[in-house]
């Protein structure tokens, strides 16, 4: 199980995305897992063996080390984008036990259910609150650990065993701090992204409220038989996800 | 063999399982597999090599580390996983030749019974979290152990490469596996229920 499996599933999530979510999926792969694969672990990839603290004493590197850098960059990195897709695959195991249940409905009740999609738009909804959740925690959580996104040249170290006050140094700081600017940004990029999604959705959902209560108002003869036809659309793997959320 | 090729084998062995057996693999890959395989390995990657120990004694760093880290974290995780995962394709094993023998669709609720059953020698899950508790003294990683051990001189202080990263990673793995150990119990719950109704 690696990146590779991740996109595969969250490709297939894809097809039940809004256009800003195709969007999202798009910058969270090209411009942070691919950068973070092929670029920022090879930075990051010395960053103990060639942390050099100026004195001889055994253990004083091991522990300044562990000091300064309680979790890298590199697995916090990786934590986010995990938690960050997270739930877009509980969207998708929705989309496929709605799916399931649909077919089962339609085949029983001759096309009369009514058709009640509410839940996927909240499903979705969440997903996007808990993917801004997640973003802005861990970025909040670098930013505490880390003080601040850019990395020192030279800290300075007093912890035992190290004799008096210990000056170490660490591994490619400036490269590093590029790197660290870089992944705040597209990370903020992605949460933008979720935002306007999130604005997007609940602007488009009143809207549809408010001509639905309109139209109701005027008797329709043919209600059955749209609701059949989005009943299809549904079903059908190329549907357009945005004409399928309704709130009501 | 390797991670995908079980997640292929269990993707299709979970046909069968609940909605609770399919959000447990979905755990299981993206908050074990997943964080063990990109981030975890590259943790425990230097174990062994910045491993310091206060002297130049020859061979002192190599038993010194040898008795504090019997089988690391790394592997036990590994075998844990791989464990974990075996009664889901026994049941799988079984249920394709119950369906072969019998020439028709195998009963559900006995087909579930023994997905069930299954999911009960899952519980060694947490026998080898209990392992590396006893093993580890707890779910924490030292900064420094202090060895004794021949030909070390005296006592010897040794540094631990990375504890606090590694024990971050111990309890975020601890956690999951007890995750995984609720849904578990929650499924087998559900399962005798059903059962017993129907």
């Amino acid at each position: 199980m690696s990146w590779g499996a991740l996109y595969a599933q969250l490709g297939g999530v894809n097809k039940h995305s809004t256009s800003l979510g195709k969007i999202w999926l798009s910058v969270l792969f090209i411009f942070r897992i691919t950068i973070l694969v092929l670029a920022a672990e090879s930075v990051w990839g010395d960053e103990q063996s060639d942390f050099t603290c100026n004195t001889q004493q055994p253990g004083c590197k091991n522990v300044c080390y562990d000091h300064f850098f309680p979790v890298s960059h590199i697995r916090m990195w990786c934590l986010q984008l995990i938690f960050v897709s997270t739930p877009a695959l509980l969207v998708a195991m929705h989309v496929a036990y709605r799916k399931r249940g649909d077919k089962r409905t339609m085949l029983a009740s001759n096309g009369t259910e009514k058709m009640t999609d509410s839940t996927l738009w909240w499903t979705y909804t969440c997903s996007l609150f808990f993917r801004l959740i997640f973003e802005g925690g861990f970025m909040y959580a670098l930013y505490f650990v880390y003080d601040g996104f850019q990395m020192p040249r030279l800290v300075k170290c007093e912890q035992w065993p190290c004799p008096n006050k210990v000056d170490c140094f660490i591994s490619r700081p400036t490269e590093k701090t590029v790197f660290t600017i870089f992944m705040v940004a597209s990370s903020a990029i992605c949460m933008v992204l979720n935002v306007a999604e999130l604005f997007y959705l609940i602007v488009k959902a009143a809207m549809r409220c408010m001509t639905r209560s309109s139209r109701r108002k005027h008797t329709y003869p043919d209600s059955v038989t749209r609701d059949n036809k989005k009943n299809e659309m549904l079903l059908s793997s190329s549907t357009d996800s945005s004409s399928n959320k309704t709130m009501c | 063999m390797s991670w995908p090729a079980l997640y292929t084998q269990l993707v299709g062995a979970n046909r069968h399982a609940t909605s609770l057996g399919k959000i447990w693999l979905s755990v299981l890959f993206i908050f074990r597999v997943m964080v063990l395989v990109v981030a975890a390995e590259s943790v425990w990657g230097d174990e062994q090599s910045d491993f310091t120990c206060n002297t130049l004694q020859p061979g002192c760093e190599n038993v010194c580390y040898d008795q504090f880290f019997p089988v690391s974290h790394i592997r036990l995780w590994c075998l844990q996983l791989v464990f974990v995962s075996t009664p889901t394709l026994l049941v799988a094993m079984y249920v394709a030749y119950r369906n072969h023998r019998d020439k028709r669709k195998l009963l559900q609720v006995c087909a579930l019974f023994y997905y069930d059953y299954g999911k009960v020698i899952v519980m060694t899950d947490k026998m080898m979290m209990y392992a590396l508790y006893v093993v580890y003294d707890g779910f924490q990683m030292p900064r420094l152990v202090q060895c004794d051990q021949w030909p070390c001189p005296n006592l010897v202080d040794c540094f631990i490469s990375r504890p606090t990263e590694k024990t971050i990673f111990t309890v975020f793995m601890a956690t999951t596996s007890s995750i995984c150990m609720v849904l578990n119990v929650a499924e087998l719950v559900y399962l005798v229920i059903k059962a017993f109704t129907r």
